[in-house]
């Protein structure tokens, strides 16, 4: 039924009280997820529609016991938030900004190799469990509870796919966007294990683009340790080298490594068909069901 | 962000690092003036953000003032890979015997940042990379302490640099990690460290990148930016704060979200057609931003049709319909064929809004991209 999160997971909200925090909270809990707290400096005793806030996430983890945080907190702070959150013993913790600067992100990968707390992204639209929760900013509507697991570096591509898949009354059982940063905490191999390990995932998409060697390496674990089928998708075939296509990751470098061929080859060579379309991946995983 | 070569030379001599003896020209007068002040041989060397200046012409060799004159006047004003130069750097020649690359750089695999040394300086260190990844001696930093001075030692004595030098050569790898750190940077090079034949060391070359997302904290580097642009769009697509690329296509692209755009200009290509350009408005986009967008790609003389993709999550479908109506309404005949396609968060409000007289709706991405592509076809006839 679910990885990483379910209608149990207790949610600390970093950052609540600014404006997407708020929208986002709203939608939150719309869906069912179960926020029990805020934390935002120098706002602690305060409420955002019934929730209590707390100064420190050490005080809200404490006072209402949450095991996952989702971090809406601007860029300058956001490197800092997440190593607030690193030092609290959460299970999970889920970073939506965009555009922290790598070098932060860099000390944060540091501290996580040595804390046994989770983190998706950052610059990532979070982790969607169904009918049951979601942390982050995915549009809930689009999902549907199913057998099919994804993983996606890009958000809004993460919804292209599962409305494909939706549409055709294939659902999910979990929806993890790892972001499109250089620096990121859970990777494709990381989500794909945690799928492969899933008795409920019976095939998953893996959603790609151009940049690093994230999806190679994925497709070399993919060959060697997975059973469950997997129908991958790799965006950005079109776009020239050495220009930065929106994402930090997503840029080819000159000497073709990164590039979509190479990814497509790799997935190709692991037994994974990839899709020319978003349509074609929902072809493929209808294909495996 | 990219600094040019004399502005990060003027960082690292601040820091440290030994530079040759330089003067910024704009003028041929200028360049001859300064060439005759520190003394032939100079090098002349164009300041654009272009890589492989010295491949295209861009950087020689003046050994009297007949020379710096003729090589100042060809240099200034030429065209290097879609730049004008505007300023040559003019440096004082150095007898050198060898070339050492000295880099500090993120290792995003790793996840940390890794500091680099090789003999085979003066030279595509990326295609000695590719060729020979042996001749570059690398070690990882742990960014919590910092590149350790012994390190630095063992990466200088592992790429086999003459232990006369190894001294000096360490001393400026351990400063440019410091400024990598310091100044945000990601990437810092010298190529070359140029060993001369007196045996001093020196930094006669400089690249340093800083990282964007970065700049709130670096404003003293964010005000040396040159706002030289390829092209009119991509400066306005800076000053509206947009991810832009230009393509040689003629079907213009709008979305949100990188990974999605690219797939729509995967798509455009894949049914037949040619994408203009790459543009992502962005997360949360609001209607002003998206006028903008659209003034962006009509602005395009190349595009001949347009598709807008918008698949909402913290994008708003109301807010994007709203600003493709604004953007629209204001024509009295619209330039091109804008077909529009809204799904995710607060689509079915935006169908409500959305102006159907202005624009051709599509319910799937697919569609709205064969329809795009039809578009452009027909007006390009």
């Amino acid at each position: 039924m679910s990885i990483l999160v379910d209608d149990d997971t207790r949610v600390v909200v970093q950052g609540i009280t600014g404006g997407e925090g708020k929208f986002h909270t709203g939608q939150m809990e719309a869906y069912g997820t179960n926020v029990v707290a805020g934390a935002v400096p120098g706002k602690g005793g305060q409420e955002v529609d019934g929730i209590p806030v707390y100064d420190t996430v050490d005080e809200a983890v404490r006072e209402e016991d949450a095991d996952a945080s989702v971090v809406f907190v601007p860029p300058a702070f956001a490197g800092d938030a997440v190593f607030e959150a690193l030092d609290t013993d959460l299970d999970l913790v889920v970073a939506i900004t965009e555009g922290i600067p790598t070098q932060d992100m860099a000390k944060v990968n540091k501290r996580l190799s040595e804390v046994d707390t989770r983190l998706i992204g950052p610059n990532c639209p979070g982790i969607i469990t169904p009918g049951e929760a979601k942390l982050g900013i995915l549009p809930g509507n689009i999902f549907a509870d199913g057998n099919v697991g994804l993983v996606s570096r890009s958000g809004t591509l993460t919804y292209q796919v599962v409305d494909n898949l939706t549409a055709r009354g294939i659902g999910q059982t979990t929806a993890i966007g790892i972001g499109g940063d250089p620096i990121i905490g859970t990777d494709f191999v990381d989500a794909l294990s945690l799928f492969e390990a899933d008795d409920e995932t019976d095939a998953v998409v893996m959603c790609g683009e151009i940049g690093g060697e994230d999806e190679e390496e994925a497709a070399n674990f993919i060959d060697e340790h997975m059973e469950t089928p997997v129908a991958g998708f790799i965006a950005g075939r079109t776009a020239p080298p050495g220009k930065r296509m929106g994402h930090a990751g997503a840029i080819v470098s000159g000497s073709g490594t990164g590039t979509a061929e190479s990814k497509i080859n790799a997935l190709n060579d692991a037994g994974v068909p990839v899709g020319d379309t978003p349509e074609e991946v929902a072809d493929n995983i209808e294909s495996f069901l | 962000m990219k600094l040019h070569e004399y502005q990060a030379k003027d960082i690292f001599a601040d820091a440290g690092i030994p530079v040759p003896e330089s003067q910024l020209a704009t003028s041929v007068d200028e360049a001859v003036d300064a060439a005759e002040s520190i003394g032939y041989p100079v090098a002349i060397k164009a300041q654009v953000h272009v890589g492989g200046r010295g491949k295209a012409g861009g950087i020689k060799i003046a050994s009297d003032e007949d020379e710096a004159r003729q090589y100042a006047d060809e240099i200034l004003g030429m065209d290097l890979k879609g730049y004008t130069v505007e300023q040559v750097l003019v440096e004082a020649g150095v007898d050198f015997t060898d070339e050492l690359y000295v880099g500090v750089t993120m290792d995003r695999g790793e996840g940390e940042p890794v500091a680099m040394v090789s003999t085979q300086g003066g030279v595509n260190i990326e295609e000695v990379a590719e060729e020979n990844p042996d001749a570059i001696a690398r070690e990882h930093v742990d960014p919590a302490f910092g590149l350790h001075p012994y390190q630095a030692r063992k990466a200088v004595y592992d790429a086999g640099v003459d232990r006369s030098v190894a001294r000096d050569v360490s001393s400026i790898l351990t400063t440019l990690y410091d400024l990598y750190e310091e100044r945000d940077a990601s990437d810092i090079e010298v190529n070359p460290v140029m060993i001369t034949s007196d045996g001093d060391v020196v930094a006669a070359d400089a690249v340093m990148n800083i990282d964007d997302d970065a700049l709130f904290r670096q404003s003293e580097l964010a005000e040396m930016e040159d706002e030289t642009y390829e092209d009119e769009l991509e400066k306005k697509a800076g000053e509206y704060g947009f991810d832009y690329v230009r393509l040689d296509g003629n079907v213009g692209i709008i979305g949100n979200g990188a990974g999605l755009v690219m797939t729509t200009l995967d798509l455009v290509d894949y049914y037949g057609g040619k994408p203009a350009n790459f543009l992502d408005i962005g997360g949360g986009a609001k209607a002003e931003r998206v006028t903008n967008a659209l003034d962006m790609v009509f602005s395009d003389e190349n595009v001949d049709a347009v598709v807008f993709n918008i698949f909402g999550g913290i994008t708003r479908g109301d807010e994007v319909a709203k600003g493709i109506n604004e953007a629209l309404e204001s024509f009295d005949e619209i330039p091109k064929k804008v077909v529009v396609r809204l799904a995710g968060t607060n689509a079915e409000e935006g169908m409500e809004i959305l102006n159907t007289d202005l624009v051709e709706v599509e319910e799937t991405l697919e569609d709205a991209v064969q329809r795009a592509v039809e578009n452009a076809q027909e007006a390009s006839q």
